[in-house]
């Protein structure tokens, strides 16, 4: 009898800054069992080596910045039987989606010398918006342990069990005294997608919300007590909310909301 | 005459994208381009109109493999605005976390992407099955530096605990000691490294660099010094932009650096180790004899002997700090937000990583220059790939190809952090 296929895992790179798929490398007690248990066919960061598609789980890292990226996305969706984004960038278009409120134009010109060698779309977009996108998953980076229970749960035809609740739950659970309430930090956590273990909190700082909005967060809500109680003023909740996540819709409302109130006032 | 074509399409190990072109005609080298095509992300632009407290959050995020070194090159640039200099404790759990990211990403570079190299192998993991131990053990080692770097930072990638005047939340004695014991059982793999790393094989190919890196009167530099060159640069971090120049490549996404009136020139481990040698310590210094290598080196494939010494020297430099250790009274200095320009220069273990920020009296971001290693290092990896084609011309494309990749991975580029992919092509006419 013919020994078992081994599922065939590729990990792809659109613009990021490499630190969610490290984290794969990051893995140090499972890196062995995981290149035991899948054969790695495509990652370019770690081996030289490449097997042709098509691919059982893609890991797609990054976010889509210019036509040619535009183009191999589909080409990389067409070679995947489960597409899975990690990250803020692929999931959300991350920090570069800052030139989405802004001139594209102007902001090559502030960096570049000679703005005419550079192609760049005038927004930088999450994967989703171009191909459809099997699970995804959240961070600013990724949690490692969180993406080892993704390729666990792909190769055993189940879903990955990443809870959508806010960071709030995690403080709860963790017994984190509330920085909000307590000492009247700024935190995004009460609208911010579980996954980090509330990190910030527990080393004494607001939630910057790098894991993105949660499962229908009440952000008008959160925005308004820290305008009122907190004396945040419209430019703080506007940077705010304009962050990893920037371009994620209940955030990218958020923040215009707050813009728009600015310019008039 | 002969003409062939050799070509790969993306440069592996090396994190970001590019591509490199070597052009050979009538067995000489006419052209050597590397290409980055790392899609732009316009960092400094978008700093603009961001408060200065979330610029070592923001600038983490151009590198996942050194975060640290830009949160601490974006810090001190900012503390020089506000007039703050750290001391103490302060000062030494910032060497404390870089030593972190230099065990992490040294380990991840020498052991998992560049040794395969030198063995023949595609990958570490391939590697693995003939060297598992050296393999476990690499992971063993770069395990205990993203530990120093959660313990300080909160995580390994992207850590959330630094901040301008110092840190949210400093460590309990008990976690540093604790630590401390993890960094001894290690030790002995990071002198086993260095002597794994000196039997490699070596091609013979020496250049006469200029190197440059940051220099300490008493230390071997981290975050504080003057910028020092094998060729007689001595400046201020404030007069960094007025002699290492860059210029835009129509063929990059990145940018060139040179020095004015000089030409290319070094960044990064053999610079460090050519200039700063006295610096280290005593253990390192019987090692690197041992294994017979002392400055200078010329040889930029001996940088992953480099990168194991200071390895060797981070796991050490952790430990005196560690020993030392007693919690801060306040994890954080106070200082006054005022308006101004400042510069700030660390060492990431690719080299010298350079910040200048001008900010108004609310602290919010008026203009940000960011110049990353791999940036200044790109041309010197361009002449390096021209010179060391010709030595090796009489090899087989696939073998050329392959000691080119090589060529370029002696500088552990970090190609999304020049702000910006690899494809490797020879073309033989």
């Amino acid at each position: 009898m013919p020994a078992e296929r081994k599922p065939k895992l590729a990990v792809w790179k659109f613009a990021s800054c490499d630190g969610c798929q490290l984290s794969l490398l990051d893995c140090e007690d499972e890196l062995l069992d995981v290149a035991g248990a899948v054969e790695i066919a495509y990652f370019p960061e770690a081996t030289r080596a490449v097997v042709r598609g098509p691919y059982d789980v893609s890991l797609v890292e990054g976010s889509i910045t210019t036509p040619h990226d535009a183009k191999r996305i589909a080409d990389v969706r067409k070679q995947s039987k489960f597409l899975v984004t990690i990250g803020a960038c692929a999931t959300a278009g991350g920090i570069q989606a800052l030139r989405n409120f802004k001139d594209v134009e102007e902001f090559t010109s502030y960096v570049y010398a000679t703005p005419g060698f550079i192609e760049t779309l005038d927004k930088s977009t999450p994967i989703a918006d171009h191909v459809f996108v099997d699970f995804q998953l959240r961070g600013c980076p990724v949690n490692k342990y969180q993406l080892v229970e993704v390729l666990s749960a792909y190769l055993n035809g189940r879903r990955p069990n990443t809870p959508p609740h806010s960071v709030c739950i995690e403080c709860k659970r963790r017994g984190v005294t509330c920085v909000m309430v307590a000492q009247g930090t700024p935190c995004l956590g009460p609208v911010t997608h579980a996954g980090c273990g509330a990190l910030c909190p527990s080393y004494n700082r607001g939630c910057y919300g790098c894991f993105g909005p949660m499962e229908t967060p009440n952000t008008a809500s959160l925005a308004a007590w820290w305008n009122e109680r907190l004396g945040a003023a419209d430019a703080d909740i506007v940077r705010a909310f304009r962050g990893f996540n920037a371009y994620a819709e209940p955030f990218r409302k958020e923040s215009e909301a707050y813009e728009h109130a600015n310019s008039q006032g | 005459m002969s003409t062939r074509t050799v070509k790969v399409d993306y440069l592996a190990r090396v994190e970001g994208e590019g591509a490199v072109t070597v052009k050979i005609k009538n067995d000489k080298v006419t052209d050597v381009k590397l290409r980055i095509f790392e899609p732009p992300r316009f960092f400094e632009a978008f700093l603009r109109g961001r408060k200065y407290s979330e610029a070592p959050d923001i600038t983490a995020r151009i590198c996942g493999i050194c975060p640290i070194a830009y949160q601490m090159s974006s810090v001190h640039a900012m503390e020089r605005i506000f007039g703050l200099q750290l001391t103490g404790q302060l000062r030494a759990l910032r060497r404390l976390i870089y030593c972190g990211e230099w065990i992490e990403s040294h380990v991840l570079h020498a052991y998992m992407l560049h040794a395969p190299d030198f063995l023949g192998y595609q990958d570490a993991i391939a590697m693995a099955a003939d060297y598992p131990q050296v393999v476990k053990n690499g992971l063993k080692l770069k395990k205990v530096g993203n530990e120093i770097v959660t313990l300080l930072g909160g995580r390994e990638i992207h850590p959330i605990n630094v901040r301008v005047g110092g840190f949210y939340k400093v460590p309990s004695k008990r976690e540093m000691d604790a630590l401390g014991a993890k960094l001894r059982e290690v030790r002995p793999i990071a002198e086993e490294f260095v002597r794994f790393a000196a039997s490699l094989p070596f091609p013979a190919f020496e250049k006469d660099y200029e190197f440059v890196c940051l220099s300490h009167p008493d230390e071997y530099p981290f975050n504080e010094g003057r910028m020092v060159s094998s060729k007689g640069l001595d400046i201020d971090v404030s007069e960094y932009e007025m002699h290492l120049i860059e210029e835009h490549v129509k063929h990059s996404t990145a940018l060139h650096a040179y020095r004015r009136g000089h030409g290319p020139y070094h960044v990064g481990p053999l610079a460090r180790y050519n200039l700063e040698y006295a610096k280290l310590t005593p253990a390192v210094h019987a090692l690197a004899k041992e294994v017979g290598l002392q400055p200078p080196v010329n040889n930029p494939f001996k940088s992953i002997v480099v990168r194991a010494l200071e390895t060797l020297y981070a796991v050490d430099e952790a430990l005196r700090i560690i020993d030392q250790y007693e919690p801060p009274t306040k994890p954080a200095a106070d200082y006054t937000v005022r308006a101004g320009t400042g510069w700030g220069v660390s060492e990431a273990p690719r080299g010298s990583l350079y910040h200048r920020y001008t900010v108004d009296s609310d602290g919010v971001i008026l203009d940000a220059h960011i110049s990353p290693p791999t940036a200044q290092n790109m041309k010197t990896i361009e002449d390096d790939l021209w010179h060391f084609a010709e030595t090796a011309l009489d090899l087989p494309d696939d073998q050329l190809t392959w000691q080119c990749e090589q060529a370029i991975r002696n500088y552990d580029p970090c190609i999304s952090c020049s702000v910006h992919f690899l494809k490797l092509e020879v073309v033989r006419e």
